[in-house]
């Protein structure tokens, strides 16, 4: 598991670490074509930022050379806010006095009707909060059921689930599972998660692996920045553990996410810091020249022109027209949001600037009739 | 009787794996025996009967890679 | 210089070698002194009848090297179980190097009878060092087998070619949670050393040594070949320039940064 890794890792010498790359540690990671982890350390320190031109261009290469120049397209959807979880920076968090909705099937069917009618969307991503005892595996998998006729490929973000349940899911039609870690600072993490199911650090962290066990094929991961001060080295435990993932859930193929907070609609949380553009571009392509085939996702919480421009140079898959609200598309569409999206676009107009910058949207690339485990 | 070693064949006046043995002078390392394509440990020997026509197959270390 | 554990066991050299091919056991014997190898391969025969040769055995049971015997000869999984047995009661180890080659003319390992008879013999207690293909998947399901290293090859046997699957070797070792040794092929110290450079926890030479003009000089080329490249690699190698340093200043893709 990975928790047992991550015990021999320190994170103060990894900042240290990182906070001591140089220039010649930085050109070393350039040149090679495959790089470690300590080379990845080196693209996301300090010493890395004079080379951010040239690490857009290698890049921007490698993923031309695994993606084309594509861009695969998905949405969220958000099928209850009802959440035991007081995570201090969440607008869902359990002591925010919200009206808290859990769809039922029917809702939920015509949420799926209604993305149809947005765009050809084939790739849906279900999110929850953590309701076990209304909203668990049993009804998942009914969501799932329903998504089937809708929707090719099948993925949901939602509390880390055993093994045995995620392969129960997978029986449902689930492709992948996106859950990201927040914060691999184990003593900080129960700060910002003092309660609840997810405040058990371990069981969040060896989600991952219970995944793969389960033989999920696509996992998604992230830290949430604005956490840690330290944010690069928040990032660089996500590539230790994303190394440690490959090697051993060699089957599954892995997406991670840079999610930089906003502000919620829970009051008194500010965040511990701010990840600037140029962060998150040096950030996107330091992961991209560390491991050429992993998916870069960009969700609509970034703003319009970084998502125009980023689209060529190493993210991989967008959401489009998303609302982070239960029922957003159809039932409720005025509801309260998780967090506050920034790119507004319609469908129509974020393609047409995917292609003018000469990327091809792709819709489905995945048919859940491929994996025999979905029926 | 007679019983093949290593696909020769051979004469052979004990009963047992250990008579064939001391009858070859095999040495106390380095040498494994099969009977019928079966490996019989040193240790059961003595007590794995040969019976006529039985296929022995002794093998010890050679050079290779 | 970084010790290599295999199964638990620790070796203090990362250069094993194969017993085939030596002019004498004389010869071996001061070969494999002058290697400061810790793992030596052996193979099996069927004993003559009126046998006076020397034993070889006795020129390389020494207390720091791990014998290794393999299952030349055998072609499919069922034979190399047999010859496990054999092996390990003969030789009183259960360290095994597999090699199942049906193919007489390159001696190319059989991988699906290799994963099979991994399988198997993991499951008999065996420790199993499978000799391979440069197979990445391969090498994987080896792993997930219970395989306690993978040893793909670098070319055919004997053909002192070097590292002809150099890209394959590459995935594997960067993939590969057990020891990677890289087999057959090796021909030259500057190969053993290229290997160890890009991180092979080992190499297994046998025929670039025992026809070399002086066996014995060449054992202590490739020691010192394996040992330089293993330290290179934990040196941690310097950048060769490429074409990733070139930037092209007429439309930067990053202005969109500054604005």
């Amino acid at each position: 598991m990975f928790s047992d890794e991550l015990e021999k890792i320190d994170w103060d010498e990894t900042t240290r670490k990182i906070m001591s790359k140089t220039d010649a540690d930085v050109r070393r990671a350039l040149a090679k074509s495959h790089c470690d982890v300590e080379d990845f350390m080196a693209l996301l320190s300090p010493a890395a930022e004079p080379y951010l031109e040239q690490m857009a261009q290698l890049s921007k290469k490698y993923t031309e050379e695994r993606f084309g120049n594509t861009m695969s397209m998905f949405i969220p959807l958000y099928i209850t806010n009802s959440c035991s979880n007081s995570c201090v920076y969440c607008g869902f968090h359990v002591s925010n006095p919200m009206p808290r909705v859990i769809l039922t099937p029917e809702q939920i069917e015509n949420e799926y009707k209604a993305i149809k009618q947005i765009a050809p969307f084939e790739n849906i991503l279900l999110v929850t909060g953590e309701n076990p005892a209304k909203a668990g595996v049993p009804y998942l998998a009914k969501a799932l059921d329903i998504a089937k006729k809708y929707f090719s490929n099948l993925k949901i973000e939602v509390m880390p689930l055993a093994a045995e349940e995620y392969a129960e899911l997978r029986e449902h039609g689930l492709n992948g599972v996106i859950c990201f870690q927040e914060t691999y600072h184990k003593a900080n993490y129960n700060i910002y998660h003092p309660r609840g199911m997810k405040s058990k650090f371990e069981w969040r962290v060896n989600g991952f692996d219970r995944m793969g066990q389960a033989g999920v094929h696509s996992i998604g991961m992230g830290v949430l920045i604005g956490l840690e001060k330290e944010w690069r080295t928040d990032i660089t435990m996500m590539a230790y553990h994303l190394r440690y993932l490959q090697k051993k859930y060699w089957r599954t193929k892995y997406s991670v996410n840079f999610p930089r907070m906003r502000p919620a609609q829970n009051e008194g949380f500010h965040p511990n810091c701010y990840m600037t553009d140029k962060q998150l571009a040096q950030a996107t392509f330091a992961m991209r020249i560390f491991d050429h085939d992993v998916d870069i996702s960009y969700s609509t919480r970034e703003p319009a022109f970084i998502r125009n421009n980023m689209a060529m140079l190493g993210v991989t898959t967008m959401s489009a027209e998303s609302r982070v609200n239960p029922g957003g598309y159809h039932t409720y569409p005025q509801a309260l949001e998780q967090f506050t999206v920034s790119d507004n676009r319609k469908v129509g107009d974020i393609i047409a600037s995917l292609k003018a910058v000469g990327r091809e949207p792709v819709w489905k690339d995945w048919d859940a009739s491929f994996d025999h485990k979905a029926s | 009787m007679k019983i093949t070693v290593n696909n020769k064949e051979t004469e052979f006046d004990g009963t047992s794996v250990s008579d064939l043995a001391a009858q070859l002078q095999l040495p106390e390392k380095g040498v494994a025996v099969a009977v019928n394509n079966e490996m019989i440990p040193r240790s059961e020997w003595q007590a794995t009967p040969l019976a006529e026509n039985a296929s022995v197959v002794i093998i010890k270390a050679a050079c290779g890679g | 210089m970084e010790k290599l554990v295999i199964a638990g066991k620790e070796f203090g050299s990362r250069l094993f070698l194969g017993s085939g091919k030596f002019s004498s056991n004389q010869i071996m014997e001061e070969a494999i002194k002058a290697s400061g190898t810790e793992m030596v391969t052996l193979a099996m025969k069927r004993i003559e009848l009126d046998d006076k040769e020397d034993d070889m055995l006795k020129h390389i049971a020494h207390p720091n090297i791990q014998l290794l015997p393999n299952t030349s000869g055998v072609r499919d999984a069922d034979e190399a179980v047999f010859a496990a047995q054999m092996a390990r009661e003969a030789f009183g180890t259960n360290w095994l190097k597999l090699e199942i080659h049906p193919d007489p003319r390159y001696l190319l390992p059989d991988s699906v009878e290799t994963l099979k008879a991994t399988e198997k013999l993991v499951k008999l207690g065996f420790v199993v060092l499978p000799y391979c293909q440069a197979d990445p998947v391969l090498c994987r399901q080896l792993e997930e087998a219970g395989a306690a290293t993978v040893m793909p090859l670098a070319a055919p046997i004997g053909t002192n070619k070097g590292l002809e699957t150099k890209e394959f070797i590459r995935i594997i070792i960067e993939q590969a949670g057990v020891p990677v040794v890289v087999d057959a092929g090796i021909g030259a110290p500057s190969h053993a050393a290229e290997a160890m450079e890009m991180g092979a926890s080992a190499c297994l030479v046998n025929t670039a040594i025992s026809v070399a003009g002086n066996p014995v000089e060449m054992a202590k080329a490739f020691k010192m070949a394996v040992e330089a490249g293993r330290m290179a690699y934990e040196s941690g190698l310097g950048a060769v320039a490429t074409n990733n340093m070139v930037a092209s200043a007429s439309s930067p893709l990053t202005a969109f940064l500054n604005e």
